[in-house]
């Protein structure tokens, strides 16, 4: 139960930050979405036992945490939540790679290096998505789909399903406490009952659907997905998405921790 | 102003399931008029309502907008003057931000975005929800939902509202603001209801559905004082005139029932 | 789980996206032409109720653990292919963005895995071939639990297959398909248990709901087995190449992560101890850090025979990469600092 009560507040914590009004949430949604995917791909790009020109890339998230004026450690739990996974997946590399590599006087087999980087990438990787949708919020970023000629109808498809999720998902727990009390010493939904209960659900939401398709209709709605215009793309924004891609691509190109290492203990090559 | 006529000319309408919901129904409704729709559970309110919108059709009989027939093909002609409310605001409010909500009926009418502004910050401003309109739907207090779905129908204008509900599970404040809301719109108005006490006050005629078919039609105060045709229906006459005027205490606010001479019996009187 | 930003290349990461783009696009299209516009709240809700579904844990009978809905199958069933495959690819375009559930560069492998092989094979090809003699609680639940385990395995090698050509990790391509394929098995059955159990009872409720999208207009006049055909074909030649796994469980990975853990540390070789000591003996300074030493199955592969990918380490470098790592990362939280320091003091300034 705890966990759809941690969906809920999480889908409510990004949607109250997205209403910010900083410079970062005042950049175009389209931008933004831009820069999150060229970060990401950047960062992907970097090959396996990469650690330290991954460093770099913190500055991006940082950034961003600091002028949206977005509060950390929610995020950071946010995304400590998803990384079990990928510490799964990591873990396995130093049982299959034991090649030893020798960092000074420091020894390592060098999958734990991919373990370090599989594990940095994800933690960035998570943390600007999440940071993405908290400056942009659903509704923007589905201005910012459209704009990438994304079919209408998905997009609204898109928007209806977020705009229910926080619905059906208290309806859920309601049921899931309504359930739990009369199962004491129980652990989840008895497999028996899943098919009534979920089908109850089910069938609820099917009503659901059929009336707001009435409400559709009943303003004009044949299908065709009418939204607003979208806003422009402005100059400040092309600098802001340039001057990003420039650094991420330096950032690739030059690793920028071993530089500024190379300054402090005068160690170059 | 003929064309804000609503007019039901005997409606029938029988479920798949043979169930016949609405019978024998007709009625006219004159511009300006507000009209209160009551009845019990399953009484076929809901049935009616959704004929009149044309969501269903009848399976005889006729409904009028104006003097247009209601059909397939009058149909999206004649919803751009309806305004229609449901019950769930979580049904209407489909959008992600209330504005989005509120411009949807505009713009599927093909109005430029000018305008389609110009018509979503009016609704909000009659509604007085300005300060909401970024806000996404799910994160509405009930009685905000109830207006804002209010105001997404009153962007497009409507000739004549058609209301589910309007009051219910709404606390006692949000429940005033939405009554003194209706009472300031100058639409014609069918709010179909069981809170009897709001119909009293917005309304000032009713008509009574009972297993589908007319079992009143007449003036709010009539009607609402009857109490062997109330309790025939399955409802009782309004909690306001249940209570003593002379020891209860929520007598004060039914200003316009005050020429009628309350005639209960009380125990505090003896 | 999901595929994730961190075990993807650009590449993989790319292809995929275009895929499923190509995809989407192309169930969107049917979706306009051949059904009515109700199946769009429909699908938007749907969509919503296969994410909370997928909170409500049930128990497994006999194994004291617990799973939960994926919800491919489901949607199939419910929407028919292309609109499930369009619902699917909404769910976890929110999952990725608020949860950080697989992410915005593995978000095509997602939709690929998840919803391809779910929608347009299993669906098509297991579940209505299985179902199209009568309806009745029999052919659902094995038309569900057959489409489900079908659906998952295809899933589940396409993610080994997309892990594998990314070459972001070290896994072999073996023991990664062997590590994945059982666990998808058990959760496939899970899956097709739930499925099974839910539209069973839809069917007996309201089973115009069933009957509307397996006969009804939704498909009405498709070549649906000629499209089907030409995926699949593509998917033959493209996706054996490409793609992920279903259901989202967690419960089943981890578990079997800690089954191999576990193996390994049984089968811990003894002479890993005497390498390390020589590695040990050649450096001056080695402090005594404790890496996993028993898990390092040093023997079994020397690693003089390992790739020469790897550049000769220079000690210089190594530190001043540690040295210079640490320094950036003070630098950026710096940074972070001084912003909010800034914007806390122009605050003040303006109030």
């Amino acid at each position: 139960m705890s966990n759809i009560i941690n969906s809920l507040y999480n889908i409510r914590l990004l949607d109250d930050l997205a209403r910010k009004k900083t410079f970062i949430h005042s950049i175009h949604p389209l931008i933004k979405l831009l820069t999150t995917i060229v970060y990401v791909a950047v960062l992907a790009s970097f090959e396996r036992h990469e650690v330290s020109a991954l460093l770099p890339f913190v500055f991006y998230p940082v950034f961003i945490l600091s002028f949206a004026e977005i509060p950390v450690v929610p995020i950071l739990k946010r995304v400590l939540l998803v990384e079990p996974l990928i510490i799964g997946i990591g873990i396995l590399n130093p049982l299959f790679d034991n090649y030893i590599v020798v960092f000074g006087d420091i020894v390592v087999s060098r999958g734990w290096l991919t373990f370090l980087s599989i594990f940095i990438k994800c933690s960035l990787a998570v943390t600007v998505s999440i940071l993405l949708v908290a400056t942009t919020g659903m509704d923007r970023l589905a201005i910012a789909l459209r704009m990438l000629k994304i079919p209408r109808i998905f997009a609204l498809q898109l928007l209806l399903t977020y705009r229910y999720i926080w619905l059906l998902i208290e309806e859920s727990l309601r049921m899931v406490r309504a359930y739990s009390l009369r199962a004491p010493g129980q652990k989840g939904v008895k497999i028996n009952d899943l098919g009534s209960f979920l089908g109850q659900m089910l069938l609820r939401a099917f009503d659901r659907a059929q009336r707001i398709y009435q409400a559709m209709s009943l303003r004009g709605f044949t299908g065709e997905y009418n939204a607003g215009d979208v806003p422009k793309i402005k100059f400040r924004d092309f600098v802001y998405f340039a001057a990003w891609s420039l650094f991420f691509i330096i950032a690739r190109i030059y690793n920028i921790a071993v530089l500024i290492g190379a300054l402090f203990t005068g160690v170059g090559r | 102003m003929s064309h804000h006529k609503l007019e039901a000319r005997s409606l029938y309408f029988s479920y798949p399931d043979g169930h016949e919901a609405v019978k024998n129904v007709s009625f006219t409704i004159y511009h300006g008029e507000s009209v209160g729709l009551i009845g019990a559970n399953g009484a076929g309110k809901s049935t009616l309502l959704m004929l009149l919108m044309g969501i269903l059709f009848p399976s005889r009989g006729e409904v009028l907008v104006g003097d247009v027939r209601l059909t397939k093909k009058t149909l999206p002609a004649i919803r751009q003057r309806l305004g229609f409310v449901f019950q769930n605001p979580d049904d209407q409010l489909f959008m992600t931000t209330v504005y989005d909500d509120v411009a949807f009926g505009p713009r599927n009418y093909g109005l430029d975005e000018d305008e389609v502004k110009i018509r979503a910050e009016k609704a909000l401003e009659m509604v007085g929800i300005p300060h909401l309109r970024d806000r996404a739907p799910f994160k509405l207090s009930g009685g905000e939902k109830r207006v804002a779905a209010i105001a997404s129908v009153l962007s497009m204008q409507p000739d004549i509202l058609i209301m589910d509900e309007p009051t219910s599970a709404l606390d006692p404040k949000s429940r005033r603001r939405v009554i003194n809301l209706l009472k300031n719109f100058e639409h014609t108005k069918i709010i179909a209801s069981h809170d009897l006490d709001m119909v009293l006050e917005t309304c000032r005629r009713v008509i009574v559905l009972n297993e589908g078919e007319i079992a009143a039609d007449g003036i709010t105060e009539e009607i609402l004082f009857n109490k062997e045709l109330l309790e025939s229906c399955g409802l009782e006459i309004p909690l306001s005139l249940q209570n003593c005027p002379v020891c209860g205490t929520f007598k004060s606010h039914i200003s316009h029932v005050k020429k009628w001479d309350l005639s209960f019996s009380c125990k505090c009187q003896d | 789980m999901h595929m994730a930003d961190a075990l993807i290349s650009p590449a993989v990461g790319g292809t995929m996206l275009a895929a499923t783009a190509g995809i989407a696009a192309y169930s969107a299209k049917k979706v306009q032409n051949d059904m009515d516009e109700s199946k769009i709240p429909l699908m938007g809700v749907m969509g919503a109720f296969v994410f909370a579904a997928q909170m409500i844990n049930f128990s497994i009978p006999g194994t004291g653990s617990s799973g939960h809905l994926g919800g491919g199958m489901l949607l199939a069933i419910l929407l028919g292919p292309y609109a499930a495959f369009l619902t699917m690819a909404s769910i976890l375009l929110i999952q990725a963005l608020f949860f950080g559930d697989g992410g915005l560069l593995a978000y095509g492998c997602n939709v690929f895995n998840l919803g391809f092989y779910t929608c347009f094979v299993a669906y098509p090809l297991i579940y209505k071939k299985l179902v199209r003699k009568g309806v009745n609680p029999r052919s659902i639940f094995v038309g569900s639990m057959v489409s489900s385990v079908v659906g998952l395995q295809l899933g589940a090698f396409s993610v080994v297959v997309q892990t594998l050509l990314s070459g972001k990790t070290e896994l072999p391509f073996g023991q990664f398909l062997l590590l994945m394929q059982p666990i998808h098995l058990a959760i496939g059955v899970i899956e097709g248990l739930a499925t099974a159990a839910i539209v069973t009872f839809i069917w007996r409720a309201r089973p115009e709901i069933l009957e509307r999208v397996a006969f009804g207009k939704s498909l009405g006049g498709v070549p649906i087995k000629k499209v089907l055909t030409g995926l699949v074909v593509a998917v033959v030649i493209v996706g054996g190449l490409l793609s992920w796994f279903a259901s989202t469980n967690p419960d089943g990975l981890e578990w079997s992560i800690e089954r191999v853990m576990g193996t390994t540390e049984l089968e811990t070789p003894d002479g890993i101890h005497k390498v390390f000591s020589e590695i040990q003996s050649r450096t001056a300074f080695l402090p005594d850090y404790g890496f996993k030493t028993d898990q390092d199955d040093v023997q079994n592969q020397p690693a003089v025979e390992d790739e020469e990918s790897w550049p000769s380490v220079n000690a210089g470098t190594s530190v001043s990469g540690i040295v210079g790592g640490a320094m950036t990362l003070v630098l950026a939280a710096f940074m972070g600092w001084i912003i909010n320091i800034l914007k806390k003091k122009r605050g003040k300034a303006v109030a």
